[in-house]
């Protein structure tokens, strides 16, 4: 295995872009165009932005009964996933921790899988080991990127009229330049928009058509962590992990309820337990008084002066227009409206507990 | 009047035994959008290489660190509700502190204009 960052079928027009190169989970990707961060997200919270996420790993999964099978390493209900339809969910191990979060979508023939960049080597084994008698191929040759902003529609739809009729969380195939690419209405900056997986031959056209429309800029990582930062939406690896429940992470909604009650998947006495007597912790939203930003990393303390917690992701919400944060505070606390402090480079500085998300999400339902 | 600048991309520009203090339009490039920063008040004195302020980006927060010793005189205040300005005008109106120096000596250890452009290239 080569440690030389890989770069995705759109890496020479980020760099044509202007796009500022990083290395990002082992992929060479941009985190900022010339616009930069706040105006990349600003114009995805307005008009639209293109995000490539052609890092994520997609899978397909072939055989009988797949969401029935998935359903024994993930605590949703993948059995009863209609077909045209995506569903958020994660694997849990047996601790009920969160081995990783993931969108599944019923393609029909098969089920389409997207998991994140970070965690693809363990992910695609984990599902091979688990899914008896399903093929599990991970798609090497489709690059990936994300439309989204108030404006997404109009940008799709002028390329394919009928990404229009699709509502949120629902998924089809169809023609985009002469390619056939799987779109669906999902994301990951609390905008409606779409998630749009090209053949990696027809990525760069495509890419280009959706940015000669005037509402559709390039945007980066940067503004992609604001702005999912600001839509309350956790980030694996810094809000979720393999020692964080679902449970403690407030994704008690993204577990339906046939599940809560059947159980049957890695963890679940953990899960039900939580549901039934509260979790130790659990994830919240955070609002500074102040214009500091509070990062991951930074004590919580009740307003006795207590170790209550700690942020987990933290920065400046360009739309919010000010510091914002999620992170974790012990059973007992965590009502929106709580007085806490936080201590950043060791002074305490106001802050208040609030409701997720900082920003109203403006899905297609 | 003369100015020296930092490896850490600061400058310093000498009046006498007084200087005024920033970060160079190089540094605040690199650190993107400025969202906050962080200053000393007047009266706190510091040693060179003291952490001295932080200037915090949408991207991350970055210390400050002293070039020389000296005493905090006066403070841009400016800087609390305009954190921006930063990046408008790092070598202007948004200078961070005026300082008194405590050591002219150590200005030699600084670099100069001519210098400090062949530093960043």
């Amino acid at each position: 295995m080569s440690d030389a960052p890989k770069r995705t079928p759109l890496y020479d027009l980020h760099v044509e872009l202007g796009g500022k190169m990083v290395d990002f989970a082992g992929w060479e990707m941009p985190v900022q165009f010339p616009l930069g961060i706040m105006g990349e997200h600003k114009h995805c919270r307005e008009k639209a932005a293109l995000f490539d996420v052609s890092h994520m790993g997609q899978v397909i999964l072939r055989g009988e009964n797949v969401g029935g099978k998935l359903e024994s390493i993930c605590p949703q209900a993948y059995a009863s996933l209609k077909e045209g339809k995506a569903r958020y969910g994660f694997f849990t191990n047996s601790d009920g921790g969160i081995m990783d979060d993931l969108i599944v979508s019923n393609a029909g023939d098969h089920f389409f899988v997207v998991v994140n960049a970070s965690m693809r080597h363990q992910d695609i084994p984990h599902m091979a080991a688990h899914l008896e008698g399903v093929e599990v191929t991970e798609i090497f040759d489709r690059a990936l990127v994300a439309v989204q902003g108030p404006k997404a529609e109009d940008v799709v739809g002028a390329l394919c009229p009928a990404v229009r009729e699709l509502t949120f969380m629902e998924t089809t195939l169809a023609q985009i330049e002469g390619f056939e690419c799987r779109i669906s209405r999902l994301g990951y900056t609390g905008e409606d928009g779409y998630e749009i997986s090209i053949p990696e031959d027809g990525a760069l056209k495509v890419a280009r058509a959706f940015l000669a429309h005037d509402d559709c800029e390039a945007a980066g990582l940067g503004a992609r962590d604001s702005l999912r930062l600001e839509a309350g939406l956790c980030l694996y690896g810094n809000d979720i992990d393999q020692t964080t429940s679902p449970i403690e992470a407030s994704l008690a909604w993204a577990i339906q309820k046939r599940r809560k009650e059947e159980g049957g998947f890695p963890g679940a006495e953990r899960v039900q337990r939580e549901l039934a007597e509260g979790a130790d912790k659990k994830l919240v939203g955070i609002k500074p008084e102040g214009r500091a930003p509070a990062r991951q990393g930074v004590e919580i303390q009740s307003a006795a002066g207590n170790t209550i917690g700690q942020i987990t992701s933290g920065g400046f919400g360009p739309t919010v227009g000010g510091p914002v944060a999620m992170g974790y505070v012990s059973k007992g606390h965590g009502t929106a409206g709580e007085k806490i402090n936080l201590i950043i480079r060791g002074k305490a500085q106001p802050a208040e507990i609030v409701s997720l998300p900082f920003v109203q999400q403006n899905y297609k339902r | 009047m003369s100015t020296y600048y930092s490896e850490e991309h600061e400058w310093v520009l000498v009046e006498g035994d007084t200087a005024t203090f920033g970060i160079t339009k190089h540094a605040a490039d690199q650190l993107g959008e400025i969202v906050f920063v962080e200053q000393k008040e007047v009266g706190d004195s510091f040693e060179k290489g003291d952490e001295i302020g932080v200037i915090e980006s949408v991207k991350a927060a970055s210390e400050i660190y002293a070039p020389v010793d000296g005493e905090v005189v006066e403070v841009n205040g400016d800087l609390e509700d305009s954190p921006a300005n930063l990046n408008e005008s790092p070598e202007g109106d948004a200078w961070i502190y005026k300082i008194k120096l405590s050591d002219a000596g150590q200005l030699e250890d600084l670099m100069d204009l001519d210098g400090y452009k062949a530093f960043i290239s």
